[in-house]
């Protein structure tokens, strides 16, 4: 899986996936592809959310006066 | 600069001087308005501001003209913003006037509700232009005061939940005469940066003069035209500035603009669980169904006893050849019968059956004899019995 599809792609279609896979008209085949695509997702999903850390940057501006 | 140099070199000169004091950039003055003339054909406005010991030359060109809220007169007090540069023609410096309010804090409600009836009519409120806000922010833009509590708790907020984005905190002031200036300022360098996809613009809690530039009508107008969503959030949960009915979303404090801007982590963590859960559950369900359908099929019939397949097609031919038999035969007897039935009629109007009882046919010359008057004595007739023919010769006839 790709670092760089989005987080939000990446969620909307493992929505699908699981969809589709609770839906009884997919084959055997079809749904063990299903599922390991999904498990991909899952995992990069959780990836995303736990590697990473909150970066800030701070743009050098005028001082404020609150 | 030496010798001797033009007027115009000198005009230009101080204009030079005048246009690199960034105080002088932007800069908000207070006085009364004196020689008012609007020019008709061009739609500026030329006036003069002035208080008991001075008085500018001040010019607002038409687009600024125009978003005046209120009907500019001479004597009246107002607070005019805009740049100070010098005019080289006349060598006279002007104030280039941006914004024009109505003058004095007691008047502030009474300016609000003038920016906001007219921003409200030109439609920069209307619900159609407030856009959602991303699910999954990447960059969020904050533009609030460096030292205020209010950046610390978006900040505070936003790391414990949404770690996985990147804030870029545009330190701005947000109070005093500047400040709508540098909040403007620092929008357009979000918008031109391009790189963030929602907006926090605000400030924590403080009287109404504090919040003042939050009214601003050209920070509205800034606002109203970014390019992504921008979530304002100024002062506290019952604070209305003009800032908040432009902006696409209305936090009503610092804190909750945080909250509406990122999704929880641990609520997504949770989410990619309970679809971890139903891919393995939908899996294991397909598993199941497809073994039990297997099962089903391992107890036909057919493949338990395979000789079963040809049995039921012999008992199938066994039974056609059944009926076949039967039809057949059933056809046979009724034709049969028929055949019979008319073998006997023929039989009974048959006339050999009378001359078997001993009668006998009589022709004479080939022609049956019905009565004795076609018969002369002498004449020779054949007799035709049941099982032959004699020839003879009549010796008497009599007729009865």
């Amino acid at each position: 899986m790709e670092e760089n599809i989005s987080f939000e792609k990446s969620l909307s279609e493992l929505e699908k996936i699981v969809a589709k896979l609770e839906n009884e008209d997919c084959s055997l085949s079809e749904a063990i592809e299903l599922f390991e695509n999904g498990v991909k997702l899952t995992k990069n999903c959780t990836e995303q959310l736990n590697s990473a850390k909150l970066k800030i940057e701070m743009l050098t501006g005028e001082d404020s006066d609150e | 600069m030496a010798g001797v140099i033009s007027v115009k070199q000198l005009n230009t000169y101080v204009r030079s001087l005048i246009e690199g004091d960034t105080r002088l950039n932007y800069i908000s003055v207070c006085g009364e308005i004196s020689n008012l003339k609007n020019h008709y054909a061009s739609g500026h406005m030329y006036f003069s501001l002035k208080d008991n010991d001075a008085v500018i030359r001040c010019v607002m060109f038409r687009t600024n003209a125009l978003r005046v809220s209120f009907k500019a007169e001479d004597g009246q007090r107002v607070v005019c913003s805009g740049k100070v540069s010098l005019y080289e023609k006349d060598g006279q410096y002007q104030m280039f006037v941006e914004n024009m309010v109505p003058d004095g804090i007691g008047n502030l409600s009474e300016q609000f509700r003038l920016i906001k009836e007219k921003l409200e009519k030109e439609g920069l409120f209307d619900v159609k232009y407030k856009r959602p806000l991303p699910k999954f922010p990447k960059n969020i833009a904050v533009l609030t005061s460096q030292s205020g509590a209010a950046l610390q708790d978006i900040l505070n907020i936003i790391s414990r939940r949404y770690p996985v984005c990147c804030v870029t905190v545009y330190p701005v002031t947000v109070q005093g005469d500047t400040a709508a200036k540098t909040i403007i300022d620092a929008l357009n360098a979000v918008y031109e940066k391009g790189t963030a996809d929602v907006i926090i613009v605000g400030r924590g809690g403080g009287s109404a003069e504090d919040l003042w530039a939050f009214n601003d009508e050209q920070l509205a107008r800034t606002v109203y035209e970014s390019p992504v969503p921008v979530i304002s959030a100024v002062g506290h949960e019952t604070d209305f500035t003009i800032c908040d009915f432009v902006a696409d979303l209305r936090a009503p404090t610092p804190s909750a603009a945080a909250e509406l801007a990122v999704p929880d982590i641990a609520e997504l963590k949770s989410q990619l669980n309970v679809f971890n859960n139903r891919l393995k559950r939908g899996l294991e369900h397909k598993f199941s169904a497809s073994r039990l359908r297997l099962a089903e099929l391992l107890r036909s019939v057919y493949l338990l006893q395979p000789m079963e397949i040809v049995a039921t097609r012999q008992r199938k031919v066994d039974a056609l050849t059944d009926r076949l038999k039967n039809a057949y035969k059933t056809n046979f007897d009724k034709n049969n019968l028929r055949f019979t039935t008319l073998v006997a009629k023929l039989e009974a109007s048959s006339p050999l059956k009378t001359l078997a009882r001993g009668y006998a046919v009589v022709e004479k010359d080939g022609m049956r004899v019905k009565s004795v008057s076609d018969l002369q004595v002498g004449d020779s007739v054949s007799l035709t019995l049941s099982d032959g023919t004699v020839t003879s010769k009549i010796n008497k006839v009599v007729k009865e």
